[in-house]
């Protein structure tokens, strides 16, 4: 979608490629890989909230997990389980025709695994703390689970799960490291913050401070949004 | 005739235990008693929220709960209303489309909307139909509550404390609102209440609690001359 | 006692004390034990000791104050009502998705004495504030801050006034009801945010790249050693210590939650 924008409109924006290549690889990464994490997660949330089985703690606790993992290790995971031999690397290379790793569909597994325990976190506490007579009565008026879900919990739990959305979409947009690893230095999987290392790195500071900021102003615009739909704590 | 409502179970939570037994027959039956003596939570497990440790629950000659031989019928089933002290609408809705999502005795959006509608009407509610919950007042809500209750033709109608978080006055304004709608709907209810003004006007028995216990029961004279006609909801839209 | 009994009612009960602690403790048990099974060789232990060590330095501090300037800010924006509340908690949580290249950036351009402030800042203190264990001690306190903040703020709110009030009307000053009512009644949230906090800080690694230099020696954590010794046994060992320690923490975390049920 943001790939399609023509030529002309960047021209007369005057955005230089150096910041608008990085931009739109970040941009379409978070997006797919936010897509991915909304339904997922929101999914997985939900039955983490409502579910009353075996394990269920233990599979919080496992989601949660990238939240307190350095990015290398996860990246280092992804790269030896989907360039390396193994079950994973066949399964891409049957799919795909080749392995994900520096490729920028690895880069989005990558944020996909980095920002996942945002939205179900953030998505969990939501539904959890809808009131249950909302349930109540609607069970009582013969509502099915599907409907009940789609109907009352979820809409009653929105601002949390929109929070818990962005949030993720925030993450995939600021990851570096999980990213770097996966992606190498390959055009197509350099997105912003690698760009902005590559910048500081081989000593480009203008180009550094202007990224630099474009991403502040990205981050901010996401936090005061998510501040907007009201407090709700994750941990 | 079959009581509408058989209840005999007991129920342990915490410290806490329920053991009572009572059958209601038709119009208003309302539990009385200070707060923490286990009314709601005998609504609670009457809707089939909360299992019993033991006992049976019959409603309308259909048993619901029997514990000795594991039945226990789902909420979704049990054809209910339910009013809460809240109301708890749908925020996200509006007042019809509320009302409606308890119509399951028909098909197709406008039908279920012209049900809705005729509901309203009986309470007095129809020029709220197209507002949000969020904009209306706590009587209107209540008012949209207890036709979102009644919409259903459920097999009986349990109201938790409805008037407790109203005004004073809007409370007895809505207490023969109330009354009048229910008892010409024809549906048995069982109302929760810990005023006692209230439990005079609008029960036909009062069955007292304290306790986790039922420590009385007495009928209410009514002496205000004839009930409303029973009439059955309109299907059609009326005038 | 009172401090295990304390310690105990945090966690939820003596049974989920020990249950955290024997996690914790369990993990750096196989951490270190797998690691001389696998290795066979004390060789092994001493080229992961050091970039643990290492971990360690930078974390304990860093978990500390922004534990202490979490708890503070946190409680200042629960209780406080001044204009730009919300703008301020929202500054205070960027670290949680701002790029760890930009917060490198900036912390450089802040720290390193070429520049004016990162020179005044310099002399200041007395000693250079980067490439040294100093800067990522930094980058680490402003990894795990945003944690700390939020979760301190969401306990401290979540406290019932009336427990503050009643406090108050015995005549405690208001710092005293902060101290012996407030914070005692948050310690659950704020338990968890610090567990959060100190892992986040254990693996930072964008902004330590950039700000600490990645020294072999002084400034090499684990996150970023598992990079470098890339083949061998010892990554493994470095790895299993941070996943465990990441496991504990989370089940910390969750077991702290527990607090409706």
């Amino acid at each position: 979608m943001i790939g399609l924008v023509p030529r002309s409109w960047l021209n007369t924006l005057d955005i230089p490629p150096w910041v608008w290549n990085p931009l739109s690889i970040s941009l379409r990464a978070a997006f797919e890989a936010t897509i991915v994490v909304a339904i997922l997660g929101i999914a997985l949330a939900y039955l983490l909230a409502k579910g009353r089985f075996p394990g269920r703690d233990a599979i919080e606790t496992v989601c949660s997990l990238p939240m307190a993992l350095p990015p290398t290790v996860v990246g280092l995971y992804l790269l030896t389980r989907m360039g390396g031999p193994g079950p994973i690397r066949n399964a891409e290379v049957r799919l795909f025709g080749h392995p994900l790793t520096f490729t920028f569909t690895g880069i989005v597994i990558a944020q996909i695994i980095e920002s996942f325990p945002y939205c179900v976190r953030f998505s969990r506490t939501a539904i959890s703390v809808v009131d249950p007579r909302f349930e109540q009565v609607a069970r009582a008026m013969g509502l099915s689970r599907w409907r009940i879900a789609f109907l009352v919990t979820l809409p009653l739990a929105r601002r949390g799960i929109v929070a818990g959305v962005a949030m993720s979409f925030g993450r995939a947009l600021g990851d570096f490291g999980a990213t770097m690893i996966v992606g190498g230095a390959v055009p197509m999987a350099t997105t912003m913050p690698i760009a902005l290392y590559n910048a500081v790195f081989y000593g480009s500071h203008q180009q550094a401070t202007i990224l630099a900021l474009v991403q502040l102003g990205v981050a901010f615009a996401i936090l005061l949004g998510v501040s907007r739909l009201g407090r709700l704590q994750p941990w | 005739m079959t009581d509408a409502l058989e209840v005999a179970v007991a129920r342990k939570i915490g410290e806490f235990e329920l053991d009572v037994a009572f059958t209601v027959e038709s119009g208003i039956s309302v539990l009385f008693g200070p707060s923490g003596a286990g009314k709601s939570l005998t609504l609670a497990l009457i809707a089939g929220l909360i299992r019993p440790d033991t006992g049976t629950i019959v409603i309308r000659g259909r048993l619901v709960t029997d514990c000795a031989r594991r039945i226990h019928v789902s909420t979704q089933e049990r054809r209910i209303g339910m009013v809460f002290q809240d109301g708890l609408l749908l925020p996200h809705r509006s007042v019809l489309d509320n009302v409606a999502l308890a119509v399951r005795q028909a098909r197709g959006s406008r039908a279920r909307r012209a049900i809705a509608h005729s509901w309203l009407e009986r309470v007095g509610a129809e020029e709220l139909a197209h507002r949000r919950p969020g904009s209306l007042s706590g009587g209107q809500r209540q008012r949209v509550a207890l036709a979102r209750g009644l919409a259903g033709d459920p097999a009986l109608v349990l109201l938790d404390e409805p008037l407790s978080a109203l005004d004073v006055e809007v409370r007895r304004e809505l207490r023969q609102l109330i009354r009048g709608v229910i008892i010409s709907s024809g549906v048995p209810a069982v109302l929760v209440t810990h005023d006692a003004e209230e439990a005079e006007e609008l029960g036909d028995v009062v069955i007292a609690y304290n306790n986790g216990r039922v420590t009385g029961r007495r009928s209410v004279a009514r002496p205000h001359g004839p009930e409303p006609e029973r009439e059955e909801p309109e299907r059609t839209e009326s005038a | 006692m009172k401090l295990t009994r304390s310690l105990a009612q945090t966690f939820g009960g003596k049974q989920k004390a020990a249950l955290i602690a024997a996690t914790v403790v369990v993990g750096f048990g196989l951490g270190f034990g797998v690691a001389h099974l696998m290795a066979g060789a004390i060789a092994y232990w001493g080229v992961v000791s050091g970039p643990f060590l290492i971990s360690l330095r930078v974390a304990v501090p860093a978990t500390l104050i922004a534990g202490i300037t979490g708890v503070a800010s946190g409680y200042a924006l629960a209780k406080g009502r001044f204009p730009g509340r919300n703008i301020l908690e929202t500054i205070g949580s960027l670290p949680l998705i701002l790029p760890p290249t930009v917060i490198g950036l900036y912390l450089l351009q802040v720290l390193s004495p070429g520049t004016q402030v990162g020179g005044f800042l310099t002399r200041l203190v007395g000693h250079v504030l980067v490439y040294n264990v100093i800067g990522c001690i930094i980058v680490a306190t402003v990894a795990a801050y945003p944690f700390c903040m939020r979760a301190a703020r969401a306990a401290i709110e979540g406290v019932d006034p009336s427990v503050e009030q009643a406090a108050r009307t015995m005549g405690l000053p208001n710092w005293r009801v902060a101290l012996l009512v407030t914070l005692p009644l948050a310690r659950r949230g704020i338990a968890a945010g610090l567990t959060i906090g100190a892992a986040r800080a254990l693996g930072e690694y964008g902004a330590t790249l950039m700000v600490g230099g990645d020294i072999n020696g002084k400034t090499r954590t684990m996150s970023l050693a598992i990079l470098d010794s890339f083949t061998t046994p010892e990554r493994n060992t470095m790895i299993l210590i941070l996943v465990l320690m990441a496991i504990s923490a989370m089940t910390g975390v969750g077991l702290l939650g527990r607090t409706r049920s």
